[in-house]
């Protein structure tokens, strides 16, 4: 099988250091350390586990910023074969609808059996592209997938799709575009010799003129939204620390509340 | 003149068939919106048997387009909404669509963005009109409130839970059945089984009140107090990454980077040392009260209250403490 995985770098969120320019409020990237988007490391752990299982290989695919290659690296490092890159300063500043066609160019000429992508990422948030892109391109959409089972000889697969209420069994022919969370297991560590590995890796690094996006035009330029300010929230007020016995303390909690009218 | 083009909400269903909490705030929102811009609000439900969702949204706006579509009944609904949608604002030409930010909402949201090119402001916790939507959200796990509005004079919305409290409308709208033609073009997925997990609470995204533990908590059996407490309380039960990663409780149950992002009026911390990732999920909650051992946890920075104390203490003391008040 070969699987493609869906990653975007993003500010690495434990730096607690993201910030926006104060000029057109978009994402500072090189202000902060880049790493992987959680959810789309739990999408590559899946299909490593898949291609481990029936055999075939992983590949990347990404739009992002130049710095994106470093952060690529670590994502080959788990065990990814290569990876493809578009990074366009005409791409800066991109909305969803935009990304979603651009992943959409760049996987036309992929092959693939299945697409895995994470259900959101840490910095824009939005959780539409996958959709986007699956709709772009007509593949059968199954999201937020807590178990993947492929029947590469059937040329279908299984989804455990989760639900408000427990899960939905879901069943459509491949290729398919699958969203991955966290219920699908721990993304490992690469290895030493994974990180060698990567170093030698394919990376291959297109501009926007090499991705055949339909004749609509993309980018910053034609974004469908923009942010017109930013501000910190108020702060919270001051910690009220309680240093009481378990019922005096209990006692002053329950007071707390109901003082705040919650209960 | 014409009238201006509407303001449309997507009534979503849930697993009963009857209307989605965060389609009544969504649809609260919308008739505040329509009113400060003076547009019409009109809800969509699309859906094999649409009838007893629509009959609930109209409750909360005018006017609800009731689709039938029988394909929903044993397919993923999502890529099928999303088509019927886009078929109907090309037809319709409404404005705006405002739709929750949940799972259901951003599938459908995604789908309706590639078919029609719409943008899509996502996450609001909050909604003004200035000449069209304008949005706040957090970012960066609330550190950032940003403000941000659509470049042209159409979009979608996803609207957090918990951004307003629903309230009905004035008088009860009506319910127009709703027929959309065309083929649906794009492949369906056949959902072969639904199954019911043990325990499977009402979605924590949308509860007034949430009582989440973390490793703190120790195992499986430590969440029994936790679960007391949410039930004495009316809330749901929540975790961390760490105590969903030990297997001690469902990851629909996860708060944070990697869970789900919520603002209960309250949010109870037993156990959770609030590291980044999962302060991220929950910091903007209303009021947060933490139990914690640990002075010098990172939550105690940030909570509006904390208990210095074992949870195991705590915890029963505070359900001893509320079931008394409760009288």
């Amino acid at each position: 099988m070969r699987i493609v995985v869906l990653v975007k770098p993003v500010p690495d969120t434990a730096s607690g250091g993201e910030r926006l320019r104060p000029d057109d409020w978009r994402l500072d990237r090189p202000a902060v350390p880049a790493v992987v988007n959680a959810n789309d490391e739990y999408a590559l752990e899946a299909a490593l586990k898949l291609t481990e299982a029936h055999g075939g290989e992983v590949v990347l695919v990404s739009m992002a910023g130049p710095g994106a290659p470093d952060t690529m690296r670590k994502a080959l490092a788990m065990g990814a074969a290569s990876g493809s890159l578009v990074t366009d300063d005409a791409l800066a500043g991109s909305d969803t609808v935009s990304t979603a066609r651009v992943l959409a160019g760049m996987l036309k000429d992929t092959e693939y059996d299945l697409v895995l992508a994470g259900a959101d990422t840490s910095d824009g948030g939005a959780g539409v592209v996958p959709a986007g892109v699956a709709t772009l391109l007509g593949l059968p959409y199954l999201s937020y997938a807590a178990k993947i089972e492929p029947d590469p000889d059937a040329g279908t697969v299984r989804v455990n799709r989760i639900s408000p209420t427990g899960y939905e069994v879901l069943e459509a022919p491949m290729p398919a575009l699958i969203v991955a969370t966290q219920a699908l297991g721990e993304p490992r560590y690469p290895s030493l010799k994974g990180i060698m590995a990567a170093r030698s890796k394919t990376l291959e690094t297109k501009t926007l003129a090499d991705v055949p996006v339909a004749d609509v035009p993309v980018g910053g330029a034609v974004a469908t939204s923009e942010v017109i300010g930013s501000e910190a929230p108020p702060p919270r007020a001051a910690t009220r620390v309680i240093r009481e016995p378990a019922d005096e303390a209990a006692r002053q909690v329950v007071a707390f509340l109901a003082e705040r009218r919650i209960i | 003149m014409a009238a201006a083009p509407s303001i449309w909400v997507h009534g979503e269903l849930a697993p009963d068939g009857s209307l989605a909490k965060i389609s009544t705030e969504v649809a609260t929102l919308a008739r505040s919106l329509g009113e400060a811009g003076g547009r019409d609000v009109v809800g969509v439900v699309i859906a094999a048997d649409p009838t007893p969702a629509a009959t609930e949204l109209a409750r909360f706006v005018p006017r609800v387009l009731a689709v039938t579509e029988p394909a929903t009944a044993d397919h993923a609904a999502a890529t099928i909404v999303g088509q019927r949608l886009a078929a109907l604002i090309e037809r319709e030409k409404p404005a705006y669509l405002i739709a929750g930010a949940g799972p259901e909402g951003r599938d459908v949201a995604g789908v309706v963005s590639a078919l029609t090119g719409w943008g899509v402001l996502v996450n609001a916790v909050g909604v003004t009109w200035d000449d069209g939507p304008v949005v706040s959200m957090s970012v960066f796990g609330g550190k950032l409130t940003t403000t941000s509005r659509l470049t042209g004079d159409y979009g979608i919305v996803t609207v957090r839970p918990n951004a307003v409290s629903a309230e009905e409308g004035a008088a009860p709208g009506t319910v127009e059945p709703t027929a959309v033609d065309g083929e649906l073009t794009l492949p369906q997925v056949r959902v072969v089984d639904r199954v019911e997990a043990a325990g499977a609470a009402a979605p924590i995204e949308e509860a007034r009140i949430i009582v989440a533990g973390g490793r703190g908590v120790g195992g499986p059996d430590g969440f029994k107090v936790v679960e007391e407490l949410a039930e004495a309380l009316g809330g749901a039960v929540g975790a961390t990454r760490a105590a969903v990663d030990s297997g001690w409780i469902p990851y629909a149950q996860q708060i944070g980077q990697t869970g789900k992002i919520v603002k209960p009026a309250l949010y109870l911390a037993l156990g959770i040392s609030g590291a980044i990732q999962h302060k991220v999920g929950m910091q903007t909650a209303g009021t947060i009260v933490a139990v914690n051992r640990d002075p010098d946890a990172p939550i105690a920075e940030f909570a509006d209250v904390v208990v210095i104390g074992d949870l195991f203490e705590v915890a029963p003391a505070l359900l001893t403490a509320l079931r008394a008040r409760a009288g």
